[in-house]
């Protein structure tokens, strides 16, 4: 059996979005910007992939930037709106510890650059709340971006009610929305956004393309200099069939939001209550409140490159937070936010479920998780001096 | 590009040596599980020569295949072979690692090393 269950990190691309990339690499293939009539048809093309996107958000077309993805927007969004602080001499910003390093990273040099950051902590659930919020907004803070999803828990933010605190503060509100886009409803206006950041990988659609939202008269900062592409606010020639792609990629995402969520929560219930199963595990992030699709465990006295690789050979596609997957010697920051000792963050597991799931591939997934825990358990000392006495378990 | 090589893989897939001497002659354990890597090797030594070597590890695919690799490597072996072991002969045997593994090699070496001085202080021997 085959299962690919690292749709967090990407997806398969979808068939109306691949249709609807191809007429503009050979026949509509003309620079938005060329005034001849092969740009011009080019032109519209991006006007109209701008509208559908802007109508899906419930914002307007001239409120969408085209970016390179999820990463970009996030760094021209926190560096714009730091930028119109500074002006007014707020440079204080809110956000969390369990934000993407596209997030966490640009806050970092902005910090160096003589911004005041406050990162909330993140509670053993993984929600942040609106109070919490509010209670660090100081007269200085000019923006509080937090994330709309987590991209390793998976758990889903009050965002409309820390949008709403943020209005009431007058502080703007940008929240990375890159694992919600797609897969749970966005209505810019009705949840108090500000700024908004997506990327189409995500949801079916192709790599290499993502948007950012900013509300009229938040005047951007440009990352990439150059032409006069997207308003003089992102330079390079537009990648119109990536863009043509995303367009249809949300679209088929967006209205199968619902019918896609009552499929798989479920299936992700039921892989929950399956992998709980396991002795010395605990799940990670609040069951309910978390994306249809996530699924996240610590696994006590194993290591999570070791799970991923056996995983791999019964033909699973996962991830893990342990250092080994992370490229660093520490395991992912998002565990140790939510409280999760070294030790058990390095035995995560994070299955990240497709909207095609079966009930069969949740069986087997099941089955195969509980196998390939049990043998390597039953090849490692902690595991040994746990179940001897020696050392006391941390997951009870 | 894999990973790992084929041989890393084979050695992960198909571990040898996992388990436990009771009443080993020499136990080894190096790492610490804060860091994501805990070995632990016994060995079975006979008139100086090495006649088992197990091991248990927690640890990454590297981790697995250094301790499987590395017990091998001594099994049959004198002590004083086993003492000359190195993490680089390790990893060659294992056809190379990615250079953010080779710490892995290194704690299979540690780990032998260990259960030699645990091996050499029960006989009332220096080195």
């Amino acid at each position: 059996m085959n299962i690919y269950a690292d749709n967090a990190a990407t997806t398969k691309m979808s068939k109306a979005a691949i249709e609807a990339m191809l007429p503009y690499m050979d026949e509509i293939y003309g620079n938005p910007s060329s005034l001849h009539s092969v740009g011009q048809r080019a032109n519209e093309a991006l006007a109209d992939a701008r509208m559908r996107i802007a109508t899906l958000l419930n914002c307007e077309p001239r409120e969408i930037t085209f970016t390179s993805g999820g990463s970009e927007a996030d760094n021209q969004a926190l560096i714009s709106a730091a930028k119109l602080g500074e002006r007014v001499g707020k440079k204080h910003i809110i956000s969390t510890a369990f934000e993407h390093h596209a997030v966490l990273h640009t806050l970092d040099k902005l910090g160096k650059m003589g911004f005041e950051i406050t990162l909330l902590d993140v509670p053993e659930n993984g929600l942040i709340t609106p109070e919490e919020v509010e209670a660090a907004i100081r007269p200085d803070t000019c923006l509080v971006s937090v994330m709309y999803a987590n991209n390793e828990i998976g758990t889903v933010q009050p965002i409309t009610e820390i949008g709403a605190v943020c209005r009431a503060h007058g502080v703007l509100f940008h929240t990375d929305a890159v694992q919600a886009a797609g897969h749970l409803h966005i209505d810019i206006k009705a949840q108090n956004i500000d700024m908004l950041s997506l990327s189409a990988h995500k949801f079916h659609g192709p790599k290499g393309i993502g948007v950012l939202y900013s509300k009229k008269g938040i005047l951007l900062s440009n990352v990439i200099e150059g032409g006069a592409q997207e308003r003089g606010k992102r330079a390079g020639t537009e990648n119109l069939p990536a863009i043509m792609g995303m367009a249809a990629a949300l679209e088929e995402a967006c209205h199968s939001i619902d019918e896609h969520a009552a499929h798989l929560i479920p299936l992700r219930n039921k892989l929950i209550d399956g992998l709980a199963q396991i002795p010395h595990s605990i799940l990670n992030g609040d069951k309910d409140k978390r994306l249809p699709s996530n699924v996240h465990f610590c696994f006590e006295g194993i290591e999570g490159e070791s799970l991923l690789l056996l995983l791999d050979d019964k033909g699973i596609c996962a991830s893990s937070g342990s250092a080994c997957t992370s490229g660093s010697l520490d395991p992912s920051h998002v565990l140790l936010a939510i409280g999760r000792p070294h030790e058990i963050a390095h035995g995560s597991l994070r299955l990240s479920l497709s909207e095609d799931v079966t009930e069969e591939e949740v069986d087997y997934m099941i089955q195969a998780v509980t196998d390939v825990v049990t043998y390597l358990r039953n090849m490692s000392p902690v595991w040994r001096e746990l179940t001897s006495g020696k050392s006391e378990f941390i997951i009870k | 590009m894999a990973l790992y090589s084929e041989k890393v893989m084979d050695h992960f897939r198909n571990p040898r040596n996992v388990g436990v001497i009771e009443n080993a002659d020499g136990v080894g354990k190096v790492g610490n599980a804060k860091c994501g890597d805990i070995m632990e090797i016994y060995l079975k030594i006979d008139n100086d020569i090495i006649t088992d070597a197990k091991f248990e590890t927690f640890g990454c695919g590297s981790a697995i295949a250094s301790s499987s690799m590395a017990t091998e490597m001594i099994k049959g072996k004198p002590v004083s072979e086993a003492a000359q072991l190195t993490n680089k002969a390790v990893t060659e045997a294992l056809d190379g690692l990615p250079p953010q593994k080779i710490h892995c090699s290194v704690l299979a070496e540690e780990a032998i090393k260990k259960a030699l001085d645990d091996y050499y202080q029960k006989n009332g021997e220096s080195k």
